[in-house]
């Protein structure tokens, strides 16, 4: 098992100095007028954006066979003409919109991969108002975003003074643990000013601060000894179901915030067989390291006490774990976006992830997450049929480039 | 305006009909020729410079009928791809044969010019069925070349119009070019590969191999996506309803022969599976096309009357019965005869 990183909850930034600097915005009526200039431009790109959010959304990428995925938004870049176009050795794909002066580098990023690998038919409904299918609000809209952004800007003849690096990353996901982005952090040769990690629902988040998280597997076999003549043998999930029990008891506090959430569980292959092996999958999330390293110790507590007592052999798979923290919200990044944000009517929703973003804040980099329209799954049990709004995709296209614009220019001015 | 086939078909000899016996061309030789994969066209660019330098303008018709499930999605990608990044479509259009679903409106606002089929040449009447949007979209569309494709695909692609037109912007002999591919069929959620072209293997192979063996070398005769040069499909009848893709196979075989015919590879086309009751009304409909073409070539003197009620049974609580469908395959003449045609293109027979 693998320890935590030793560190107290939920820290700001203080190592890093951005060149970000606290200058004071354009007055809100002219600062409205602009956004709403952006937000006419993207309106007009919206059968672009939709052609590749349905190219993008129909082409399976679970987690780790992502490569399709990429090919393709390497082949929007070179035909829209972007710089440094490149595949790196963990799949991510990459495209530079060069600046004018070149000096900062602009990170804007979104996930390339799924969470489900056995779909079928991953076609998306193209509906009067939204789109509707599998993964289209995780995380396809984000990913047309990428390839639409370098068109909007020229539509608005807006050129930064900072390199727009694009970014698809790839191993984001479940056992993936931000393996693609981790790497391209740390193997960047350009040096990065600020992260916007795009999501694709839902619009108005405003993200500047990561849960800490603690994800892993819960195995339970039978042992090689086990006694299959015994009458009323019960096999690995009596044992889980004791475990999910317990889990299930450990007393979480509302502050900081913490939950537990039990993902999947598996186990088994018939009616009249005996499951031999049964997995429970959770994830810990909390705003404090402190708590979640008890939530692991009580977790090994559970498991060790349950597989003593009924013979069984249970161990626990750590697959990820990441430190909470991130910006202040009075951060200059945090304030520029909100203040975006307001000029386009969205109320910032402020809330604490799990995303891209906690890579960033590993390597120190400045960043938040936004997201580009809202949407809603139509079905709870089925979390993977989603369906998203196509009215509301121009005003996230305006906010990314609204929020751009204000880290570029260190304060709208 | 009725149709007289037979004396049409005559008038034709003008350009001698192919025999069977005579310009025969190896149907190998032909399908290493004129046989494609979409991706040979994928160079999209170039196309667009070629049309241009020929110009060329290509329209694309999408005629639909309560497909309000496909018919947006099918435009975004198309327009998006083929008229906005790269301008190789220079119109758009749904012909509706009047559906009672959204899918007027959706296709009008995701920016198709969309119109109704009766509302096209309304002096010539109502008739039902795809053939009838295909013709009448002669009239009311402005391209050298017409791609159509069905308007109920699930997976459609850019390459299903580019794939298409590219052997028309490359070959200047070929005058329509039909596309395969391999088609699984949407069961429920899921999708099951081939099962697809039960007609095609059922009826038209056997058909095209006992008295035209060379249009067997077309591999799906009954897509419905093809793309096609005005003046062809101006002299061209068109069967309003199930014959309209058979009737053009053996219309241009008969007058121009297979160089005229170049196919696509598409890949996959998903789209709704149809029972075979369905497919048995299709199946009678092409007879009847099939037929009276047989006797208009001089294959045979006397056709005698044909039917046009196709009879079917089901069981219903254990007693059988009959279901009648009335099935008349009535055909449009070469619009190229229409006088408002004539006037609004400048184009006479």
């Amino acid at each position: 098992m693998t320890d935590l990183p030793q560190a107290s909850s939920g820290k700001s930034i203080p190592e890093r100095k951005p060149e970000i600097s606290d200058a004071v915005p354009p007055a809100p009526d002219i600062l409205k007028a602009r956004i709403e200039k952006y937000k006419s431009a993207a309106e007009n790109l919206r059968d672009m954006l939709l052609a590749d959010l349905i190219r993008f959304g129909e082409i399976p990428a679970p987690t780790f066979a992502e490569e399709q995925r990429i090919r393709f938004l390497a082949n929007r870049f070179e035909e829209i003409g972007l710089d440094h176009i490149s595949i790196d050795e963990l799949g991510n794909g990459m495209g530079v919109i060069t600046g004018s002066e070149g000096r900062r580098n602009l990170l804007v990023l979104t996930n390339a991969d799924t969470l489900v690998k056995d779909i079928k038919d991953q076609t998306i409904e193209v509906r009067a108002d939204r789109l509707v299918g599998p993964f289209v609000g995780d995380n396809s809209i984000a990913l047309a975003a990428l390839t639409t952004l370098p068109l909007l800007l020229e539509r608005l003849k807006l050129r930064f003074k900072s390199n727009i690096i694009l970014l698809a990353t790839t191993r984001s996901l479940e056992r993936g643990n931000l393996e693609g982005v981790k790497h391209f952090l740390a193997n960047s040769e350009r040096p990065i000013e600020a992260g916007l990690c795009l999501e694709s629902v839902q619009l108005g988040r405003l993200n500047y601060h990561c849960m800490g998280l603690l994800r892993g597997d819960i195995h339970c076999r039978l042992p090689g000894n086990y006694n299959w003549a015994q009458y009323g043998t019960t096999g690995s999930i009596i044992p889980m179901s004791e475990v999910v029990n317990r889990i299930s008891q450990i007393a979480l506090p509302h502050r900081p915030l913490t939950t537990i959430i039990l993902g999947m569980i598996k186990g088994g292959i018939a009616y009249n067989n005996i499951a031999r092996e049964t997995v429970l999958s959770f994830e810990a999330r909390s705003e404090s390291l402190d708590i979640l390293s008890q939530i692991k110790q009580q977790i090994t507590d559970i498991i060790t006490e349950v597989g003593a007592r009924s013979g069984v052999k249970i161990t626990l798979d750590v697959i990820a774990q990441r430190e909470p923290g991130g910006l202040d919200i009075s951060h200059p990044l945090v304030r520029r976006a909100t203040t975006v944000m307001a000029a386009l009517g969205l109320q910032p929703t402020l809330y604490s992830t799990t995303s891209q973003l906690s890579a960033l804040r590993d390597v120190k980099i400045p960043g938040l997450t936004i997201a580009l329209t809202t949407g809603e799954r139509r079905n709870e049990l089925d979390e993977i049929d989603e369906s998203v709004a196509i009215a509301p995709l121009a005003l996230g296209l305006a906010q990314v480039v609204g929020i751009l614009q204000a880290i570029d220019e260190g304060g709208i001015s | 305006m009725k149709l007289n086939l037979r004396k049409w078909l005559r008038s034709l000899t003008g350009h001698a009909p192919v025999k069977t016996t005579q310009k025969k061309i190896q149907v190998v030789d032909w399908l290493s020729t004129h046989t494609f994969h979409h991706s040979q066209f994928a160079d999209i660019k170039s196309l667009v410079i070629e049309k241009e330098r020929q110009n060329l303008r290509i329209s694309l018709c999408l005629p639909a009928l309560n497909e309000e499930k496909t018919i947006g999605k099918e435009i975004i990608l198309l327009k998006a791809e083929l008229m906005k990044r790269y301008p190789l479509l220079d119109e758009l259009a749904v012909i509706d044969s009047g559906s009672t679903d959204q899918t007027r409106e959706i296709a009008a606002s995701y920016g198709a010019s969309v119109y109704l089929a009766r509302d096209i040449l309304p002096q010539y009447g109502e008739r039902h069925g795809k053939g009838e949007n295909l013709w009448k979209a002669l009239y009311q569309l402005r391209g050298d070349i017409i791609i159509y494709i069905d308007a109920d695909i699930t997976n459609i692609r850019p390459h299903f119009a580019y794939g298409l037109v590219g052997p028309l912007i490359r070959m200047p002999e070929v005058q329509y070019v039909k596309a395969f591919y391999d088609r699984p069929l949407t069961v429920s959620k899921g999708v099951r590969v081939s099962g697809g072209g039960r007609v095609t293997e059922i009826q038209i192979r056997p058909l095209f191999s006992l008295f035209f063996p060379e249009l067997t070398a077309i591999i799906q005769p009954l897509s419905g996506e093809y793309a096609a040069r005005r003046r062809a499909l101006e002299r061209l009848p068109f069967p309003v309803g199930y014959g309209v893709e058979t009737a053009h196979l053996l219309d241009i075989y008969h007058r121009w022969g297979m160089t005229a015919f170049a196919q696509t590879d598409l890949d996959q086309r998903v789209h709704r599976n149809q029972p075979t009751h369905a497919l048995g009304k299709m199946a009678f409909g092409i007879y009847q096309t099939f037929f009276r073409r047989w006797k208009a070539y001089g294959f045979i003197e006397k056709l005698p009357p044909m039917g046009t009620v196709l009879r079917q049974f089901q069981n219903r609580d254990g007693r059988y019965e009959q279901i009648e469908s009335l099935i008349r395959e009535e055909e449009r003449p070469p619009i190229i005869t229409i006088p408002e045609y004539q006037r609004a293109f400048g184009r006479y027979p």
